[in-house]
């Protein structure tokens, strides 16, 4: 009891230090390492929360994806040339800022501690309409069932950040190829690793879809770590990007979107839009977990190279 | 029989799934196709947002569950007449964009950057859009408004990427406020769907906490002042064509979910001090938008002020509702002006921005100074924006004219003597502003050279500015469909 509360205890101070640091740090390299300790604390701090499905999302996409992005940004602009020097805002402006931050935490504290203890919210719901239906996992079932409206619109939100980072493509660029080409010595580390991870990547991948249904694991997770075997592919050198205009790298972004939506509207004809029939609620929802896991990879791998920089 | 199957039609479920399904066609296959899909998703989407608005007026307010499944375990979409008016408002706006865009964001040579974005974010945004107005569970609307922002930060960086980043900034601020808003909420009462938290009271210490700060991440996607630095740059600097959406629709999505939270779910939480700093605001917006409207020298922003300003009018119907004006000769009176005002500015506002988006197609810019004569070379355009402007105004017998009435006459029988004065110094200053441009595109008397703008193209803004125009003349019909399932707050008030 008190070992678990004494690393509890740690593991806040650890978060609140690396958030402080990843703040104040002057250097924004730096800010950017300690962004990515935070996403790997708190994923921590989920797995203490016994929340796995949401320790592993951000474990993938916090901390691991949003890492590389920004490590992506901050190359560009050290390329771009621009100066990491910049201007305090007036003593004045900040100063309100820092009082509106400390009232919103002051009252968002007191709301919190005033709220009684030992609620459930609707777990107990979810775990006792689960059996009925399709998949055991609950945050699977919560994810692709019940409020599968929510997960349809998600996944059309990632498809639409990479269209909106797209639409700042340069009209000369319009269907090439994104990001840099990539090189790597054929005999080094990087052109091994990026033979060598990936099946294991891929392996992976699938497992986490397959466990996702009645283990901690699903389609997001999973298209991460897929996202992660093609970035490394790309970095080694292996294979290029490919053209934006092409027709199968479209087919791949739209593929579970579109599935998941075509099982939707024909769930009209079950009753109600996105709802499965009984017998095929299991077969649909992994149908529709494996390609979306397959569109969501390809979305992030896109959204990490950018837009289009060379001609095909 | 046809009412049979007419009212067992899926349209509220379509008119979310068709923008979906355009903007997965849009992504996959782009090229010349993306342009041309409009031709076929406006017409059904008139038809499906016509059958919804139908359904609710031959029945009650209609709600669907998604999934099979009954909140609070699934997600419920829900129309009353407040939503459908909005879905409807929607298809009529995207439908008029759309067939402007069609030669601004064409593909005749292969497609661009342009073409290709422009038409995937246009379709995405139209989904978020009718998934708002339709939304009926607070993290859904997180989702939808979240899909909004993606789209809309996507048209603003067609225009230019710095007034996207601000804008961008703003609205991720508003969205992790809404976020923790909606968590807290959710704690105290455990569940986020609309007439569940309705149905129970709570506590309302914190939900007044869980609500203000979704609140506040509203403000700032509605750009309410002091929050509103994001919106000129962006509404004046997008494409026309999105500023016209930006300026009619989007903002007016984070406004209508504030009204739902409020007035619909939470109304004994507010507290009066809410009520009259959300009055404030919007009166301060009101003044400040037009003052600095007046000091524009470019056309889009005069409308991109105009818009600070008009969105202000919306939030005094929180300290009008209720109070002796719930007494007045129309029930609910400032609640329905209010609601008047949303669309009918929809409508003007839409028309306005795609006037000055085919004037700088003609003249290749859109400074005041240079617009001399404009009227003589595009007099259709020109007095689209004429028509548009008495809405905006608020003169007879347009649509602006009833919502400023219904909201004056609450005012004054309700005693807000200084709410009144405000209203009617932005009737004033609206007039000063719009009519600068006006009187510029009729002086002089020689015709100016202009590029060639189809002559179809600019029948589409003055088809809008008529309809803004018909909404006063035949006021009755849509005021009486908008009071389908209105909530008792809009009658006796929050407090």
């Amino acid at each position: 009891m008190n070992a678990a509360l004494l690393l509890d205890a740690g593991l806040c101070l650890l978060i609140l230090t690396a958030a402080v640091l990843a703040m104040t740090g002057r250097d924004l390299f730096g800010a950017i390492a300690f962004f990515i300790v935070y996403g790997i604390l708190i994923a921590l701090a989920w797995v203490r929360l016994e929340a796995v499905d949401v320790a592993l999302a951000e474990a993938a996409i916090g901390a691991g994806l949003t890492g590389v992005l920004l490590i992506g940004a901050w190359s560009l602009l050290r390329r771009a040339g621009v100066s990491e020097a910049h201007e305090l805002s007036h003593w004045g402006l900040r100063l309100v800022a820092g009082l509106a931050s400390a009232a919103t935490t002051v009252v968002l504290a007191a709301a919190v501690l005033a709220l009684p203890p030992g609620r459930e919210g609707l777990a107990p719901l979810v775990t006792e309409r689960l059996a009925d239906h399709g998949v055991s996992n609950p945050v699977t079932g919560v994810l692709l069932d019940f409020r599968a409206y929510d997960t349809l619109m998600e996944s059309i939100v990632l498809l639409v950040a990479l269209v909106a980072v797209w639409a700042l493509t340069p009209a000369s660029a319009w269907g090439g190829v994104p990001g840099m080409r990539q090189h790597a010595r054929p005999d080094g580390v990087l052109a091994m690793f990026g033979r060598l991870l990936p099946p294991i990547g891929l392996v992976m991948a699938v497992y986490l879809v397959w466990a996702g249904s009645s283990q901690p694991g699903g389609a997001f997770q999973a298209g991460t770590v897929l996202a992660a075997v093609w970035l490394l592919v790309v970095m080694a050198g292996i294979y290029d990007e490919p053209p934006i205009s092409s027709g199968l790298l479209r087919t791949a972004l739209v593929a579970g979107p579109a599935v998941f939506l075509a099982i939707g509207i024909a769930g009209l004809g079950a009753g109600a839009l996105l709802a499965y029939p009984d017998e095929y609620a299991y077969g649909l929802i992994l149908l529709i977990e494996f390609t979306l896991t397959f569109s969501i990879g390809a979305t992030l791998a896109l959204l990490v190279a950018g837009r289009a920089r060379r001609a095909a | 029989m046809t009412g049979v199957i007419v009212s067992a039609f899926p349209a509220i479920e379509l008119s979310i799934a068709l923008p979906l399904v355009a903007l997965l066609t849009a992504i996959l296959i782009g090229g010349k196709l993306a342009p041309r899909l409009i031709l076929a998703v406006g017409p059904l989407m008139m038809a499906l947002t016509g059958i919804v608005a139908w359904q609710v007026a031959e029945g009650d307010p209609t709600r669907v569950e998604l999934g099979g499944w009954e909140a609070p375990l699934g997600i419920a979409l829900f129309a009353d007449g407040l939503s459908s008016s909005f879905l409807l408002l929607t298809a009529i706006i995207m439908s008029a964009v759309g067939i402007v865009a069609m030669a601004g964001f064409d593909a005749r040579d292969g497609e661009t950057s342009r073409s290709y974005s422009f038409w995937a974010l246009f379709y995405g945004m139209w989904a978020a859009l009718n998934g708002v107005f339709l939304g009926a569970d607070f993290f859904n609307l997180y989702v939808a408004i979240e899909l909004l922002t993606i789209t809309a930060v996507g048209m603003v960086a067609l225009g230019g990427t710095r007034a996207a980043i601000r804008y961008l900034l703003f609205a991720l601020a508003g969205s992790l406020a809404y976020l923790t808003g909606v968590v807290l909420l959710y704690a105290e009462a455990g569940t986020l769907d609309m007439s569940l938290l309705a149905a129970n009271e709570g506590d309302a210490s914190v939900r007044l906490v869980a609500g203000g700060l979704m609140t506040a991440g509203l403000l700032a996607k509605t750009a309410l002042f002091p929050l509103h630095a994001w919106l000129p740059p962006a509404h004046g600097g997008a494409p026309a064509p999105a500023s016209a959406m930006l300026s009619a629709l989007v903002v007016k999505a984070s406004f209508f979910i504030i009204v739902r939270l409020w007035f619909d779910v939470m109304p004994e939480a507010a507290g009066p001090v809410l009520v009259q700093l959300i009055g404030i605001l919007g009166g301060t917006a009101i003044l400040y938008g037009s003052l600095l409207a007046l000091r524009q020298a470019r056309l889009k922003m005069i409308i991109a002020y105009s818009t600070v300003a008009q969105l202000g009018y919306l939030f005094l119907i929180f300290p009008l509702s209720g109070g002796i004006a719930g007494e007045m000769p129309w029930a609910a009176g400032a609640w329905s002006g209010g609601m008047f005002h949303a669309l009918a500015h929809g409508l003007a506002k839409a028309a306005a921005f795609l006037a000055a988006g085919l004037i700088i197609e003609a003249l290749g810019h859109d400074r005041i100074d240079d617009m001399k004569g404009i009227a003589r070379a595009m007099p259709v355009t020109v007095f689209a924006f004429g028509i548009a402007a008495i809405s905006l105004m608020g003169l007879p017998p347009s649509g602006g004219f009833m919502a400023k009435y219904l909201m004056l006459t609450a005012a004054l029988a309700g005693g807000h003597v200084v709410i009144a004065l405000v209203m009617m110094a932005g009737g004033l200053l609206a007039a000063a502003y719009l009519f600068r441009p006006v009187n510029r595109a009729f002086s002089g008397s020689d015709i100016p050279e202009v590029a060639y703008v189809a002559y179809w193209r600019q029948w589409v803004p003055l088809i809008l500015a008529l309809l803004a125009m018909l909404l006063g003349v035949v006021s009755a019909g849509p005021y009486e469909f908008i009071q389908i399932g209105r909530a008792v707050t809009a009658e006796v008030g929050i407090e």
